[in-house]
């Protein structure tokens, strides 16, 4: 589901002027499998497999993979719909610098959502 | 002439503890009082469309205030040496300030979130005045689950923060419209009193001792959740109905943490039944 985030990201200006101050990259944690994904003006630069522990962004959010998997899914079950309701069920976490992510919290959680939509 | 809705709003000055304050409040319908609480952070405008729909307005007089710092009701004189801190006696206090203000006679009350917490309480205390509480999404007792510090420091902004914390809070089938006009308020709320509120929700106002000794027979206690309410889930609910004996819960499918507001059409297939029976045959 990741391979296509940045094209799908970046073909959004409304969420792309929302996060046309970012300019980081930041950790998804999928199961096993980590990405650091880079952001300059809001737009997705890069999605890659995290390659070294050296390799990392300000701040990570990781999930099991079938935690994604429902929360991508058009109409995910309660607990799985928001990145702030799997935080409390113990089913995501938060790691590193938060601040970037709290200043810019719907455009993250929209960007993360954004495989729930349909294919246009 | 534009066709106006049926609310009327209108200010008023009370006493709340001494100080006055300056209320805005909304109004529509005859026939039983129903005095209708926001949530923590938000104001009255989450009851509009109760406010405009008849088979409400025909039987019950709907009125919706603002608490002092929201919406438009202003802050206490002084407000800015004050950090603001929504304690359990200051929200009950004001509540009855604003029925005896009013002059209502056995009125129903309705709170949703904070104030469906506060209406339990109300429950207990003030059986003997109250013609039944509707609490929605108002468990007893909740587990706080994120920062508070995060919702007022300077830099980050206020508005968006908060409405990115509750947008959790919308179950993903309301409607985008009301979803976001749901949001909307939390992004129009006063620096800090998001975060203040919460302190009774998460807090000060815990009940769970004390909602076993509501007597159903006196008043009354409907509990209505969301499936996808994070924060009073459908379990925490059950378990404040199993606490308070005699009481009636229902979940609302497909339905977040602001039945009023996010999904008007489908909560009043919830509150209609529940006033029906409320105001008898």
């Amino acid at each position: 589901m990741l391979e296509d985030l940045q094209a799908r990201v970046n073909a959004d200006p409304e969420l792309v002027r929302r996060g046309q101050w970012v300019n980081l990259s930041f950790v998804l944690g999928v199961g096993e499998a980590e990405y650091v994904i880079a952001i300059a003006d809001g737009r997705i630069e890069n999605v890659e497999a995290r390659r070294l522990p050296t390799h990392g962004g300000l701040f990570a959010i990781r999930a099991a993979r079938e935690t994604w998997e429902e929360h991508w899914k058009p109409i995910p079950k309660r607990d799985y719909h928001d990145i702030w309701s799997m935080l409390p069920k113990g089913l995501a976490t938060l790691d590193g610098d938060l601040l970037p992510l709290m200043q810019n919290l719907q455009y993250f959680k929209d960007v993360l959502a954004i495989p729930r939509r349909k294919e246009d | 002439m534009p066709e106006f809705e049926p609310i009327v709003g209108r200010y008023f000055t009370m006493d709340v503890q001494g100080a006055p304050c300056r209320i805005y409040v909304e109004e529509a319908g005859s026939g039983i009082p129903l005095v209708c609480l926001h949530t923590a952070g938000s104001d009255a405008r989450q009851y509009r469309h109760l406010l405009c729909d008849p088979a409400i307005t025909d039987h019950y007089r709907v009125i919706a205030f603002d608490l002092p710092w929201h919406g438009k009701s202003v802050p206490p004189q002084g407000f800015r040496q004050i950090e603001y801190k929504l304690t359990t006696d200051l929200y009950k206090e004001t509540i009855m300030a604003f029925c005896r203000a009013y002059d209502l006679a056995n009125p129903v009350v309705m709170g949703c979130s904070m104030g469906g917490r506060v209406v339990l309480h109300l429950a207990l205390e003030q059986a003997g005045y109250f013609k039944a509480v509707i609490a929605l999404e108002g468990s007893d007792k909740l587990e706080p689950y994120y920062d508070l510090d995060w919702l007022n420091r300077p830099d980050v902004h206020g508005g968006e923060v908060c409405a990115a914390f509750v947008s959790a809070q919308v179950a993903p089938q309301s409607p985008d419209e009301c979803r976001w006009e749901t949001l909307w308020h939390y992004m129009q709320g006063g620096p800090g009193v998001f975060k203040g509120d919460l302190y009774f929700y998460w807090h000060d106002g815990d009940f769970d001792d004390r909602s076993p000794l509501i007597d159903t027979d006196k008043c009354p206690v409907y509990l209505l959740s969301g499936e996808y309410d994070s924060s009073c889930t459908p379990e925490r609910t059950e378990a404040t109905a199993a606490r308070i004996k005699g009481s009636k819960a229902t979940v609302m499918e497909g339905m977040g943490h602001f039945p009023m507001s996010e999904n008007p059409v489908l909560f009043r297939t919830y509150i209609l039944p529940v006033l029906e029976e409320i105001r008898g045959p």
